[in-house]
């Protein structure tokens, strides 16, 4: 039995923790909450010089070609920092997107970018209220143009390129878009979690270029944001671990009728709870990362199991931290909020707690999916 | 990661599998003998070939294997359906208690025959006035020459009616604060003047008792530790209340949710396209995906010679109550049939009822819920305990009630 990371990427761990400590601490992202930043540029440019978005691109176009466990390990790091950076839209989404469809000329143009971090990237799903469904977008391609609305799009107004999900004669087709173009209009939108940037993307014959030049598989993309969600549930458990720690530590240090706040049961039993739904969301996302790794057909339940749980433990940590904190928590000042909105943000960015239930009970009873 | 055994282990694996595809006992006459004969039989065949108490030392009947051996042994044991339950307490608590507090003389006597089965013990803890709080406990031992007599009451003893020996926690000094005052022995269960009644629980069944003492006499020497160290002796016992690592709680997974989700209809369709039934089917398959992938963990550490980390407190505190809610919902969707507990003419035979008539004692015994979420939240998280009134005071000046 050997479920368990190595030694050197456990070296990474505390590498990347230390790092994150160091350059993005809380007062980082406070400082992209008030202002009107959709990202900190410069921790991006320190984050692309440690390699990390190069992490699984292959070395063939200038990337490490480590393992999706590592990527795991910095996706814990990058969720219990909150760091307000495009990572999970570059490095989860687009550069999967164009490493999995992308022709070799498309691969060799954009993934060397994306690796150094030279270029940042996105995908554009989203059309309207409700969960997506892929056979109903109304995106079109035409030509070698896309024209639609896509809203919102995660992290558009600093994004250099961004995978457009669009539909043709043809059927599903993801479009590579480059942002800087008069075809493509990008409205920022307030989102609940103003440490990321979130955009309108309005589509008038933009210049497209189909990935692959053919149209894919829903399944295929379906896969892929199993991948993604994978990743996204190690995210979501490093936001619950630094809300659980912030709770534990106050617990510690408030007094109230005479005693700190943490020697009630009240307050034991809560965040006992926290403790339970992390260390569930830990080991499923274990499995989660070894099925994506090693390409294991348990993918889709296992990706499932990671995201519900991630979400999960995300949401009832954050919830209960701030409960913990009574008034302060509630507080602009107090760095509770930021979890709070992270965890909600992540809830919803690849579809949402029922969808990834219901794909759950999908991958036990081998039904086909189609929403996600 | 992978989930393969070292080469080592998957040697050991195949030894065990090969001694049990041999050894197993398939005959009639073997199941015809009452569990307990049947038990006794199956342990000293695992002892006489070196099977039993794989971790303990060969002096006491063991092989002096690791504890990713022991899993291991364990994970294909489990493979048939056999009584083992008669000795977890005694062989996994009350012998390594042994080894650590008795005489030499007293390990040489009594562990060899714990192991092979030939001498059952049990555990005589709780009491009436100490459940969760074990440490208020009421039992007297006094002083009478080289002996002392022990008089009061235990409550929930697991197997005291078959038990040939006992451990009991008493109180030596009630002068003395609560854990201070108390010293630790070993008995004789049929010792004149104990006396054994068992309890019937709620689901019919009577695995407890209630075990009173009337001027019961034990001699000096079946002490354990020091007088007044009881309780240390006592904690002895109770960390060797093992997490059953890698193991679940009955019968209770979500594949039988799902086939009876598959099998019955809710609005005109199988339940199981209903979106509510899969919310509630997806969260269930979180825990117990999570519980499954955490004693993967926890076997990983083993296997490495490490010490699994604080994850595994959380099994029983997510499998009880799953197990109970689990029980209740499937019941739900069978509707009034649910009821049905006769094994003739219930859905699974009544496993469905059972578990859920057994469930409050899951989430009861070893440690309530809250009990469990008090030791997360003390020993892992770090948090202090609640303040006591019964620090620092003579135990007899503790309020009670």
């Amino acid at each position: 039995m050997n479920f368990e990371f190595s030694e050197e990427q456990h070296l990474l761990r505390d590498q990347a923790r230390a790092f994150l400590a160091e350059f993005c601490p809380t007062n980082t992202v406070r400082a992209v909450l008030d202002s009107d930043n959709e990202w900190d540029h410069a921790l991006w440019q320190r984050v692309a010089e440690m390699g990390w978005t190069a992490t699984v691109i292959p070395e063939a176009y200038g990337g490490l070609g480590l393992s999706h466990y590592e990527l795991a390990i910095l996706a814990e790091e990058m969720g219990r920092s909150v760091a307000p950076l495009p990572f999970s839209s570059s490095v989860y989404l687009a550069s999967e997107a164009i490493l999995t469809f992308g022709s070799e000329g498309q691969k060799s143009e954009w993934l060397p970018k994306l690796a150094s971090g030279e270029c940042v990237g996105t995908v554009a799903m989203w059309e309207r209220p409700g969960a997506l469904a892929l056979e109903q977008l109304a995106t079109r391609r035409l030509g070698e143009t896309v024209s639609g609305v896509k809203s919102p799009v995660p992290d558009a107004g600093v994004a250099d390129v961004v995978v457009v999900l669009a539909h043709s004669d043809a059927g599903l087709e993801a479009c590579l878009v480059p942002m800087d173009q008069a075809g493509v209009q990008q409205q920022s939108v307030m989102t609940l979690d103003g440490s990321r940037g979130h955009s309108t993307l309005t589509l008038n014959n933009a210049q497209a270029e189909i990935l692959g030049h053919n149209a894919i598989d829903p399944s295929a993309w379906e896969r892929l944001i199993d991948g993604a969600a994978v990743m996204f549930a190690w995210e979501q458990l490093g936001v619950a671990e630094s809300a659980l720690t912030q709770a534990r530590d106050y617990a510690l240090q408030r007094f109230a009728f005479g005693r700190a706040i943490g020697s009630y049961q009240a307050i034991k039993h809560k965040l006992a709870a926290m403790y339970v739904k992390n260390t569930l969301a830990r080991s499923n996302a274990y499995y989660g990362v070894w099925a994506l790794a090693e390409n294991s057909a348990d993918l889709p339940l296992a990706a499932a199991t990671a995201r519900v749980a991630g979400i999960q433990a995300a949401a009832f940590a954050a919830e209960e931290n701030i409960q913990t904190h009574g008034g302060m928590g509630f507080t602009w000042e107090f760095d509770c909020h930021f979890y709070y909105r992270r965890a909600k943000l992540l809830s919803l960015v690849i579809g949402s707690e029922a969808v990834w239930q219901d794909r759950l009970v999908s991958g036990l009873t081998h039904q086909p999916t189609v929403a996600l | 990661m992978d989930f393969n055994d070292t080469p080592a282990e998957a040697r050991f694996r195949e030894e065990a599998v090969t001694w049990l595809s041999h050894n197993v006992p398939s005959d009639d006459a073997f199941w015809a003998l009452t569990p307990l004969e049947q038990a006794k039989l199956w342990q000293k065949r695992k002892y006489d070939d070196g099977w039993a108490c794989l971790g303990w030392a060969p002096e006491f009947g063991g092989r002096g294997a690791s504890p990713i051996e022991e899993v291991i042994w364990r994970q294909e044991e489990a493979r048939y359906e056999l009584p083992t339950n008669f000795f977890l307490i005694g062989q996994g608590m009350i012998g390594p208690t042994l080894m650590a507090w008795a005489t030499a003389d007293d390990k040489a006597r009594y562990l060899p025959p714990l192991a092979s089965g030939e001498e059952v013990w049990c555990q005589l803890f709780s009491e009436p006035a100490g459940g969760s709080d074990l440490a208020a406990l009421r039992t007297r031992a006094e002083p009478d020459g080289d002996d002392w007599i022990i008089n009061g009451q235990k409550i929930w003893t697991s197997g005291a009616h078959y038990a040939d020996y006992g451990v009991i926690v008493v109180r030596t000094d009630p002068t003395l604060p609560k854990h201070k005052g108390l010293s630790y022995f070993y008995i004789d269960m049929r010792a004149p003047g104990v006396e054994i009644k068992p309890i019937k629980q709620l689901t019919g069944d009577a695995d407890f008792n209630e075990v009173y003492f009337n001027d019961v006499r034990v001699s000096d020497r079946q002490r354990l530790g020091e007088v007044g160290q009881g309780w240390q002796v006592a904690l002895t016992t109770l960390m060797n209340e093992r997490a059953a690592i890698g193991g679940g709680i009955g019968k209770m997974d979500v594949d039988l949710a799902i086939a009876i989700a598959q099998d019955v209809e809710l609005d005109g369709q199988p339940a199981i396209d209903n979106a509510a039934v899969r919310t509630r089917i997806a969260d269930w398959y979180v825990q117990e995906a999570g519980l499954k992938y955490t004693g993967y963990r926890s076997l990983t550490a083993l296997s490495r010679g490490a010490l699994p980390g604080p994850e595994n407190s959380i099994g029983k505190l997510v499998g009880a109550p799953k197990m109970q809610a689990m029980a209740s919902f499937l019941m739900d969707l069978l509707g009034a049939s649910g009821a049905i507990s006769d094994e003739a003419m219930a859905v699974k035979a009544g496993i469905i009822q059972r578990a859920y008539m057994g469930a409050p004692g899951m989430r009861i015994a070893g440690g309530t819920d809250e009990i469990m979420a008090n030791i997360i939240a003390e020993r892992v998280l770090g948090l202090p305990q609640e303040p006591r009134l019964d620090k620092g005071i003579p135990f007899t000046d503790v309020p009670t009630g």
